[in-house]
């Protein structure tokens, strides 16, 4: 990759062709890439893109097929299924964002802690990270929603805590393994202190891993956030999550309304797996050594 | 050997303790018990009834004593009440335990069976048409969400044959039993299978880019038994650790589409507990869940050693 | 007597992302029973795929052999299809390779990896394979060969890994050994032995051996014949004798200039002490090569026609070839 993309000004013959390079050598990235930025533009442009309010319900379209009115059909509230879905893309992002971030931040400052005090520090932090991979991404945060109570805060907190363990393990071992490079215990040698080490040598070279493994979880996190609220212990109403429109829809309008059932879970995958493609493509072009 | 299973077990027995305190105070940081929601529902606003409810559920007591009756009573055998049927939260966990063990053994069984062939071939054909379709096909099964599979499936059932699969407690043949686990049991599997193929894809992979596969090649084997006897062999054994892991999320995928296909298994009957904050009843089957966790690791870590010569001797 | 291998203008490329990579072009050479040819020069010369041509073991695609062919007993290797190859590979043309290490299967018992091979290459039933197995594994000086044939790599030393790899390649008593860097990943007082190894069951069996190395110590020791080879080209032939007496091309000069000298190694008065001298510059990139000789670039000697002619492959004196200008 080069640097010599500019931000500013017109776009010059070398950025055209880096482009076209990125396309060439990782073109399922570049779709994932694709598909995450129209999720991202969907939600920030949703008061402008949705047709109608995904709120105002309507008796008389009740259960609406889809039609020139209603792209994708109503809802049994008469609410537009598409509206709601474009609005919904905010729920699935601050989620998304809100629960990688903080269980990624989290997640490195707890690793790069065990792997530089070490000792009891580390041994506890083992021990609760083996208590929170015992129990399962979804059972957990089930039982933490359960216990603060449904809200969109809560949703993130609950999918935010179980993230911390995975990634402070990986950023844990990371740390571990990179003290042992030469070039740090060379810088070492030179009488570098710790701390100047940490910064110059070893952070940087957790962040790859650490953009890798966020990027990997912000499926994940999307796809809890429609289980919980699917379940019903997740974003309340009146949000419209992608998850709880697929709950209100759920077995009966299997037979009756097959459009409340398709159109949001079509959305989800969709989202997820363009984060996937994403995903794979950045482990691959930053940390080829996770390659899984 | 023994000394390594030892340390394990022990290890496991600290592990449990901790979920069990962990789960304990997360049912109870938070204001709002039973009684709160059951006299919200019914609207009932007597207090002296309300004390008299928490004091018989024990509510009242200081924490560390509450604790203490539910892990005496864990090993006496007794797992308490619960707070919304008022039967024993044993009777009414154990039925369910095998309505959702065969579930989840089947849906394993089948991410198994599909994951680990599909990832050989997709490696063996690298850069292939195939292998470009297979890949695309298990980062979808990864995408969907495994209840959505399920109302899919469901939608499928009332197309094609204007019915919905319902669970039955004593299904006449084996194959409307067949149907009856095999259909959620796929819907959850797929998911796995998507995770058991790419995984298996890339250990494949990087085990035949190595030395010993060239080796092996210029024995003169057949490239059949290059790939399945000397490649496969090794390509598999971060497979198994995986399959460990996997049997954790494998249990999320059961909740939702116990959910969705209306069976009555632990998985589903969770969220129910949940939502009626019976405490004794999440904690235990927290803790049921946790333990079945810990041990699939350890088997899969143990089978492992069997596997591995470089571990199982270096002990 | 007739030669067992004869090579003969071979040419190896891979088709890479930045080109086509020549890696081996036009090389000849030929092997008697019971002898050993050396291939000698620096990594990314093409010695390795050289070797694994022979065998036919190059990844294809990207790898292709352009041209060429490869006699075994007048049976040109090139041209049989890939079963009757795959019959060829371990019985009659076998390959010990560098790194003992990674080269056995980690999960399978050594007696069983060789064991392995009979069952296929002499349709030997299994005890019978297995007792083969213990047999060559005695043979290769390992004690103790009936425990050791059912240990796995990872509980044996390098030396004995490498030991076992070369009973398994034996094993079916092949007509020709080719062995990539044998000993290079071995502790110098194990390097020995396994070159005197290779060098008694040779004589014992009668088998041509290519040896691919970089280390002219090693070559001295063991060969009859010389291959010199740079950038993927031979620069140089002759018997060991000659190679060392008069090498002709300034390549192999440099790569002899390059060995310290035992005697001032060893720290001993030399009237005048000899600096060491290496030989500047790096290997060209394999799919970007100079149209003269290639080793113009690093050459002292060069003139202005190296840089624009390619030098012939040709007879310099009695059973001495090179390429060069200037020899």
């Amino acid at each position: 990759m080069s640097t010599t993309v500019s931000t500013d000004g017109p776009i010059t013959p070398s950025a055209m062709s880096d482009l076209w390079y990125m396309i060439r050598r990782y073109p399922l990235g570049v779709a994932g890439a694709i598909i995450m930025s129209l999720f991202v533009l969907a939600a920030i442009f949703a008061d402008y893109l949705a047709p109608l309010d995904p709120f105002s319900t309507n008796a008389r379209a009740s259960l609406a097929r889809p039609n020139d009115v209603y792209l994708m059909g109503a809802d049994m509230m008469g609410r537009d299924v598409f509206s709601r879905l474009i609005h919904g893309a905010r729920i699935s992002l601050a989620v998304a964002l809100g629960a990688t971030l903080i269980g990624s931040g989290v997640g490195a400052a707890v690793g790069l802690a065990c792997g530089y005090i070490g000792g009891w520090f580390d041994l506890i932090v083992q021990r609760v990270t083996e208590v929170m991979q015992a129990l399962p991404l979804l059972v957990m945060a089930l039982v933490i929603t359960a216990s603060l109570g449904p809200s969109l805060r809560n949703t993130i907190i609950a999918i935010a805590i179980p993230l911390i363990p995975t990634v402070a393990r990986v950023i844990r071992s990371n740390v571990l393994s990179l003290r042992e490079m030469p070039y740090v215990e060379a810088a070492k040698a030179t009488g570098m202190s710790e701390f100047r080490i940490a910064v110059i040598h070893v952070m940087p070279n957790t962040l790859a891993p650490l953009i890798v493994l966020a990027t990997a979880q912000l499926g994940s996190t999307i796809l809890t956030e429609a289980s919980l609220s699917f379940l019903g212990l997740g974003v309340p109403e009146p949000y419209p999550s992608w998850g709880r429109m697929l709950s209100e829809s759920a077995a009966e309008y299997v037979r009756t309304a097959p459009w409340l059932v398709i159109f949001p879970g079509l959305v989800i995958s969709l989202v997820v797996f363009g984060s996937n493609l994403l995903g794979d493509a950045l482990r691959d072009a930053l940390d080829p050594r996770q390659r899984g | 050997m023994l000394t390594y299973i030892i340390r394990r077990l022990l290890l496991m027995v600290v592990t449990l303790f901790g979920v069990s305190v962990v789960i304990f105070l997360l049912l109870r940081i938070v204001p709002g018990n039973i009684a709160d929601i059951l006299f919200d529902s019914a609207g009932l606003i007597d207090p002296a009834e309300k004390a008299k409810i928490v004091a018989d559920l024990g509510l009242d007591l200081p924490l560390p004593q509450q604790y203490a009756q539910w892990i005496g009573g864990l090993f006496r055998g007794d797992l308490g009440f619960s707070y919304v049927s008022e039967k024993p939260v044993l009777d009414e966990i154990a039925p369910r335990i095998p309505i959702t063990a065969r579930l989840a053994a089947l849906a394993l069984f089948f991410s198994i069976v599909a994951g680990v062939p599909l990832g050989v071939i997709s490696a063996v054909r690298q850069n292939s048409g195939l292998d470009y379709g297979l890949r695309v096909l298990s980062l979808s099964g990864l995408s969907m969400p495994s209840f959505w599979l399920g109302l899919l499936i469901l939608m499928f059932c009332v197309h094609f044959f204007g019915t919905i699969p319902i669970y039955d407690r004593a299904p006449e043949t084996f194959w409307a039993w067949f149907a009856m686990l095999a259909i959620p049991a796929a819907a959850v599997g797929f998911r796995s299978s998507a995770l058991i193929m790419r995984l298996t894809r890339s250990s494949m992979l990087e085990v035949l880019g190595q030395d010993f596969v060239r080796t092996a090649r210029s024995k003169g084997l057949s490239e059949a038994n290059v790939t399945y006897n000397h490649a496969l062999r090794n390509a598999v054994l971060p497979v198994i650790t995986t399959i460990g892991i996997e049997t954790a999320f494998l249990f999320g995928g059961l909740i939702v589409t116990e959910t969705v296909f209306n069976i009555p298994g632990v998985a589903r009957f969770l969220v129910e507990a949940i939502r009626w904050r019976d405490y004794p009843m999440v904690q235990n089957l927290v803790l049921f869940i946790a333990i079945i966790v810990v041990t699939v690791n350890l088997i899969v870590d143990l089978i492992y050693m069997v596997v591995d010569p470089r571990i199982r001797y270096s002990e | 007597m007739a030669p067992v291998l004869e090579v003969s203008g071979l040419s190896t490329v891979f088709h890479t992302r930045r080109g086509l990579v020549r890696a081996v072009q036009d090389v000849s050479f030929s092997v008697n029973a019971g002898e050993t040819l050396a291939i000698v020069g620096e990594s990314g010369c093409g010695k390795t795929i050289t070797a694994l041509s022979l065998m036919r073991l190059i990844p294809m695609p990207p790898g292709e052999i352009t041209s060429g062919s490869v006699k075994l007993d007048g049976q040109d290797l090139l041209k049989v299809d890939e079963a009757t190859m795959r019959t060829l590979r371990g019985s009659k043309i076998a390959m010990i390779f560098q790194e003992p290490m990674t080269a056995l299967n980690p999960l399978l018992t050594v007696g069983k990896q060789i064991a392995e091979m009979v069952m296929l290459h002499d349709k030997a039933s299994s005890q019978v394979a297995r007792k083969r197995a213990v047999e060559m594994l005695h043979h290769v000086r390992i004690p103790e060969p009936e425990r050791r044939a059912r240990e796995y790599p990872h509980q044996m030393s390098g030396g004995m890994r490498q030991r076992a790899m070369i009973a398994m390649a034996l094993a079916c008593r092949p007509k020709v050994l080719v062995a990539d860097e044998p000993t290079t990943a071995l502790d110098v007082t194990i390097q020995a032995q396994i070159l005197d190894l290779i060098g008694d069951l040779q004589s014992e069996f009668g088998t041509a051996v290519v040896l691919i190395t970089h280390d002219l110590g090693v070559v001295a020791e063991t060969a009859q014949r010389v291959v010199v080879m740079y950038a993927g080209r031979k620069v140089e032939e002759a018997p060991v004798g000659e190679i060392f007496a008069r090498p002709m091309h300034p390549y192999l000069r440099g790569l002899l200039n390059s060995i310290p000298h035992v005697n001032s190694a060893r720290g001993v008065e030399v009237d005048e002490p000899v600096r060491l001298q290496e030989i500047s510059g790096i290997v060209p990139a394999l799919n970007d090569l100079p149209p003269g000789c290639a080793f113009s670039p690093r050459c002292s000697m060069s003139e202005e026609r190296c840089t624009r002619e390619r030098p012939p492959f040709e007879l310099k004196a009695d059973d001495h070839y090179a390429a060069c200008w200037r020899a």
